[in-house]
């Protein structure tokens, strides 16, 4: 039984911890969050520099660096790149190049308004592609106003409803409207394309390919989320554990009290599965395991509510001031919020386990 | 179970080399990696097969006995607990002294070579078939609570051992009590020195956690694929539970759980190969098995409607759920409430500060 990360794995989250607590302390996390655009812009070249975008790194790599950044919120666009683009991305030999260079921040529009948003609801979309120029009306996009390049989700102009092609815009080419959002880390916004030059990297003629491609954008979602949300789930209980020691009301630590201290376990309790589930998911994306869906769908169900509870745990034991803008906390809560609702509520994932399980 | 029949599988387990797999050879163990313990749980419950009747022996008083006895000790009793010679029960737990075990009053008190032993003991397992005990009692009544206690191998057939059957809210007489009335122990069926019997006894517990967690997935895998079994079956007006939206997410939910605790426990083993020392896990998984089990319970009597106060013979399952659903509100108290595994895990992984 070897169910461990690698000494090399190790290695690389002890120097992304170091990396991202070293640049991005809770002060520091606020005022960018707090800022006009909601990122850093000048931190994509030290990424490369620690070889986040290294084209060897397999899905267990990428796990790891998932919950570092979620453990520091990194405020910058590296989930919808790798997870979201990075499988479109791969396979193209140009943008795969870029990316590996470290000069590639992309995202996916997928999402139009008025129909379904799963990554594979591509039944009602209505943007086009003809003679290589796009025009849609994208909604819901991660990082809209922090990327270089969108992967964009269309129809050829000219076919029949059915098929669905993966292009690339240069964002220069078009017109993003920011969105309040309540993760001003992750912010989402409305694209426009207007006859935007579009290159095809998906194209709808290779329909199986498209959806296979799309089949893993959903996997590799469902998998970065939960290893995203372990590593929110983490400081929340590590602030909640600290607070519930050094907080002192009727003379005594909080945490002696077990009104207080159980509610703690259980967020320990809760993440540790949520670790396990997480892990495991990021194990069959890597391997290719026939298991890989069901593990990502049971892995994001329990990570997501997991990471929720544990920060409104958290909230609620530190009391007071756990409901102010100043402390960190809501950050981490509204990250969580932002992790279980993508693809949908943890219910729409145990609707589809349900299925496999009693449907045949 | 028929305890002979019991007995019976368990020999069967034993010659077929399925017994004492961790256990060093020399006690008659395959000196084998707890990988392979695992494996073994993990297919016996793929298999619906029952386990073995000496599960205190092999679970509690062998690796004790392994750890702290005598070399007389040690030959004499791990053997015949592989081979079901010998099934042993626990005698911890008293009616003043459950979560503060170390508060218990059963007394020993040592008259020529012999302990002589007085009080009563609950929730004994198996003491109703029991050959041997492992019994904690209060050696020294004026040393500091922890520091008076000693560790005793008693043979239940001596003299003044009393076994009563204690009926539970299941109508089953499934644990024990026993009373000891002036029960003569020789001097040398101690494990360790007088006074270190709550040591001893840490090891115990030690040893009942640390095995636990792949024994309670195969029971959650065993259950959760029983529930799913139920749910497919048509209610009285054709229809089936399974296609109920509650059902279904409660039942997928309770799948999410299996999985989380099998590689939790993947986790804990693989930390357990590298390093020797299990990890908080084995409380972590007695805490989420337990409340699964009582969840999936309510789940499959809830789908009964009101057929579920039937039980025995001609009610669903031949009143299988009803007695699950009653049966699994012990599993949040016994082998440590879920109270103390919280206050367990606040203390010694979070570092809360204790409330005692």
């Amino acid at each position: 039984m070897d169910f461990a990360f690698s000494e090399e794995q190790q290695q690389l989250r002890a120097s992304a911890r170091q990396f991202l607590a070293d640049r991005y302390d809770d002060g520091t996390a606020a005022r960018v969050a707090d800022s006009e655009s909601g990122f850093d812009a000048d931190v994509w070249p030290n990424l490369a520099e620690l070889g986040w975008f290294d084209p060897e790194l397999t899905f267990l790599e990428y796990a790891v660096l998932f919950e570092e950044t979620g453990a520091r919120l990194l405020p910058a666009p590296y989930f919808s790149t790798v997870a979201l683009a990075g499988p479109t991305l791969r396979t193209d030999e140009e943008l795969a190049k870029r990316l590996a260079a470290g000069g590639l921040r992309a995202t996916l529009a997928w999402a139009e308004a008025g129909v379904q948003q799963g990554f594979l609801d591509h039944a009602g979309l209505a943007a086009r592609v003809a003679g290589g120029r796009l025009d849609g009306h994208k909604v819901l996009v991660p990082d809209a106003a922090a990327v270089d390049l969108f992967v964009v989700a269309a129809r050829e102009g000219s076919r029949g409803a059915s098929a669905v092609g993966l292009y690339a815009v240069e964002a220069a080419h078009a017109e993003v409207v920011p969105r309040d959002t309540l993760d001003r880390t992750r912010r989402l916004g409305e694209v426009r394309f207007a006859g935007a030059s579009a290159r095809p990297l998906v194209s709808p003629d290779d329909a199986d390919r498209a959806v296979a491609v799309l089949a893993q954008t959903r996997r590799w979602s469902l998998a970065a989320a939960p290893c995203e949300a372990v590593g929110v789930a983490g400081r929340a209980l590590d602030l909640a554990a600290e607070h519930a020691r050094s907080r002192q009301q009727f003379g005594r630590p909080i945490g002696v009290y077990q009104a207080v201290s159980h509610r703690v376990v259980d967020s320990y309790v809760g993440l540790e599965e949520a670790r396990s589930l997480a892990y495991w998911a990021a194990w069959c994306v890597a391997e290719d395991d026939p298991q890989a869906d069901r593990a990502c769908l049971a892995a994001k169900a329990h990570a997501g509510e997991a990471a929720v509870a544990a920060c409104e745990s958290a909230i609620q034991v530190h009391g007071g001031i756990g409901f102010t803008w100043e402390h960190v906390l809501h950050r981490y809560y509204k990250r969580a919020q932002w992790l279980a609702a993508v693809e949908g509520p943890a219910r729409d994932q145990r609707a589809e386990i349900a299925a496999a399980l009693l449907d045949h | 179970m028929d305890p002979e029949l019991a007995r019976a599988w368990s020999r069967k387990l034993h010659d077929a080399g399925y017994t004492g797999l961790t256990w060093p050879k020399e006690y008659g163990g395959r000196g084998l990696t707890p990988t392979y313990q695992g494996i073994f749980l993990e297919e016996t419950a793929r298999a619906g097969a029952p386990g073995h009747v000496g599960v205190i022996g092999l679970n509690m008083a062998g690796p004790t006995i392994m750890h702290w006895g005598s070399e007389a000790q040690k030959k004499r009793y791990p053997e015949r607990i592989l081979s079901a010679e010998e099934i042993w029960c626990q005698g911890f737990s008293e009616p003043g002294s459950g979560s503060d075990l170390a508060s218990l009053r059963t007394s020993a008190v040592l008259d020529g070579d012999d302990w002589v032993v007085n009080g009563q003991k609950v929730w004994s397992s198996y003491a109703h078939v029991a050959d041997w005990c492992i019994l904690l009692v209060r050696t020294d009544p004026d040393a500091a609570k922890h520091a008076g206690l000693s560790f005793l191998l008693v043979d239940m057939r001596a003299p003044g051992v009393e076994v009563r059957p204690l009926q539970q809210i299941t109508g089953d007489p499934e644990f024990n009590e026993i009373f000891f009335t002036d029960v003569r122990v020789p001097r040398d069926s101690m494990l360790g020195e007088p006074g270190q019997g709550w040591q001893v006894a840490i090891t115990t517990l030690l040893h009942e956690r640390g095995t636990l967690g792949f024994g309670l997935t195969a029971d959650l895998e065993r259950q959760v694929n029983r529930l799913i079994a139920l749910v497919k079956e048509p209610a009285p007006d054709g229809r089936r539970p399974a296609d109920d939206p509650y059902v279904r997410d409660a039942v997928a939910g309770e799948w999410i759980e299996l999985q989380g605790l099998r590689f939790t426990n993947y986790r804990a083993l693989t930390t357990l190969l590298q390093t020797g020392i299990p990890g908080p896990e084995g409380s972590v998984a007695k805490l989420v098995w337990s409340e699964a089990n009582q969840r999936l319970a309510k789940v499959a009597a809830s789908v009964q409607g009101l057929s579920a106060q039937l039980t025995g013979e001609g009610a669903v399952w031949d009143g299988y759920w009803q007695y699950q659903q009653l049966r699994s509100r012990g599993n949040t108290i016994e082998g440590g409430t879920s109270e103390v595994l919280r206050n367990i895990i606040a203390e010694r992984v979070l570092g809360l500060p204790r409330g005692r």
